[in-house]
């Protein structure tokens, strides 16, 4: 993808990458109650605490009208060590104050859906209610971590309504209903009959692919290229397939 | 502890209150202690099912308001003295429901039931969704045709993901699938849905077929619960249902069509 660096005049190149970062989310809108909590967890770890990033999570706190100010905490948290990195949940009044300070909002809609793995930023389906991404807690039989970026793993069948969405690839074992959303960064993997919709590459990842052993989606999509179920060839349909993204096409293989 | 059984579908006019009526009976004379409760509230219906409407006093809402004890509310079928039917409130709408309150009724009725049966309204709202909430097991009551099998898709999404056990991380709601309103020379002729075709989608434990059968209408006018009619196809195939929920084996039927005389007699494959 990337040129190499070596044999060009390029200054610098633009790389998209997950890193994994501690949310900290606030229960209580007392600063001095907060700072003391806080020296209380970093006492039990002052390693793993020390120098962290940390993105502020005051969605709970929103929830309840609790108002917190977001310059104070910030003041505590970096008298103690942390690096605040960013801002979640907050009001606009918050969300101006981290501005101020140069912290960067996280724009995600208001759920936070056990479904959602870290940020849910989709181009697709944005309008969709809460109500309808809150209702899949498909409990994810093991989410493992590799290097940077975690994997889901979905053993149950994936009903009519539901919502998956991962951030990392998206590994499904059971059928996808006609009706279901299932939407990754990366990769999805459908290891029976997928009838629903499947979007894999969601932020604009193009060389996703969706890989499923039954192929009868309503829609497929790559990075925002998609074909709906009426523009599938006869000779992919019910098939074991691949699919990729190749100059904005989809490409859909038959795999033996 | 009573074990709590929903009959949902999602879609309506699929035979929730005939079979929520036909098994709750069926329960109740196998020797245990049953109440069925309709959450259909506004346009109740299960009490016509079971012929009591002429004997409702109290509802389920004026139980849940504390307008009437439980007992006062409960009325005893005239066929089997084990069975108690809650009637839903025909005046009031469903937002009358409310989660606290139905879980109180459902708690009180453990202590002395040993089945309680919740008759789902249709759709997803708020009645769909008390009467699941609560639930141990769930008969999802599927006709055989394309939108009837969506909607039962949906409503299985929902069981496994609104109820208090997915809520709790307790071992999920069973789920069983009862084809109800079948026939197998319509399946045969390939205009509706066959058996494999519906588990296609659903693939779930299937509790029993139940045939398209005049005796369904007949009782149901009558409030009379169809599986006291034994000798139609449709009151012996929810037998069969009970007595597998119950943990008997018992072969499926009504899969395949009658057999017609002459061909029985010359072994034609049909």
């Amino acid at each position: 993808m990337s040129t190499n660096p070596t044999n060009t005049t390029a200054v610098l190149e633009f790389k998209s990458s997950t890193f994994f970062a501690p949310i900290l989310i606030l229960f209580n809108n007392d600063i001095a109650t907060i700072e003391l909590s806080l020296h209380e967890k970093i006492r039990l770890a002052p390693d793993f605490f020390k120098n962290s990033p940390l993105i502020i999570d005051v969605s709970e706190l929103n929830k309840q009208n609790h108002d917190v100010d977001i310059v104070e905490i910030t003041t505590v948290l970096r008298k103690i060590g942390f690096f605040p990195i960013g801002l979640r949940g907050g009001s606009d009044r918050q969300n101006n104050q981290a501005r101020n300070l140069f912290i960067p909002i996280d724009a995600v809609r208001s759920n936070d859906s056990p479904m959602s793995f870290g940020k849910t930023q989709v181009d697709e389906a944005t309008d969709r209610s809460k109500e309808e991404v809150t209702e899949t807690p498909i409990a994810p039989a093991a989410a493992s971590s590799s290097s940077s970026v975690a994997t889901t793993l979905i053993t149950q069948p994936v009903r009519s309504g539901q919502r998956i969405y991962a951030t990392g690839d998206l590994i499904i074992l059971s059928q996808v209903s006609a009706g279901a959303e299932i939407m990754a960064e990366g990769n999805i993997h459908v290891y029976n009959t997928l009838r629903g919709r499947a979007l894999a590459g969601v932020q604009g990842k193009t060389d996703a692919r969706i890989f499923c052993f039954d192929l009868q989606a309503e829609l497929i999509s790559i990075a925002g290229d998609y074909k709906t179920n009426e523009d599938l060839s006869n000779q992919t349909r019910k098939k074991p397939v691949q699919i990729y993204l190749k100059d904005h096409a989809l490409i859909i293989q038959e795999i033996a | 502890m009573a074990r709590v059984i929903v009959v949902t579908s999602g879609k309506g006019g699929v035979g929730k209150t005939t079979t929520s009526a036909a098994i709750a009976m069926g329960l109740a004379k196998k020797g245990h202690k049953t109440a069925v409760i309709d959450f259909d509230v506004g346009l109740r219906n299960l009490d016509l099912i079971m012929g009591c409407e002429r004997r409702v006093v109290y509802d389920f809402i004026n139980v849940i308001n504390g307008e009437a004890s439980i007992n006062q509310a409960l009325i005893r079928d005239k066929n089997c003295n084990l069975l108690y039917v809650l009637p839903a409130s025909q005046t009031r709408d469903k937002d009358a429901l409310t989660q606290e309150g139905v879980g109180k009724v459902l708690d009180e009725l453990s202590q002395d039931f040993k089945y309680i049966v919740c008759d789902s309204p249709a759709g997803i709202e708020r009645g769909a969704n008390l009467a699941l909430y609560f639930a141990d097991d769930a008969f999802v009551v599927t006709n055989p045709e394309i939108s009837s099998v969506r909607d039962s898709d949906r409503m299985l999404g929902l069981l496994s993901s609104k109820s208090r056990r997915a809520e709790r991380n307790e071992e999920p709601i069973k789920e069983y699938l009862l084809l109800t309103r079948y026939d197998p020379d319509r399946v045969h002729s390939g205009e509706m849905l066959g058996l494999e075709d519906v588990q296609d989608i659903l693939s779930l434990h299937l509790l029993g077929i139940i045939p398209e059968s005049k005796s369904v209408l007949t009782s149901s006018n009558a409030g009379i619960p169809v599986i006291l009619d034994e000798k139609s196809e449709a009151g012996q195939a929810y037998a069969d249902v009970v007595a597998r929920y119950l943990g008997e084996e018992r072969p499926h039927r009504f899969i395949d069509g009658k057999k017609g005389f002459f061909r029985k007699l010359f072994g034609g494959k049909s």
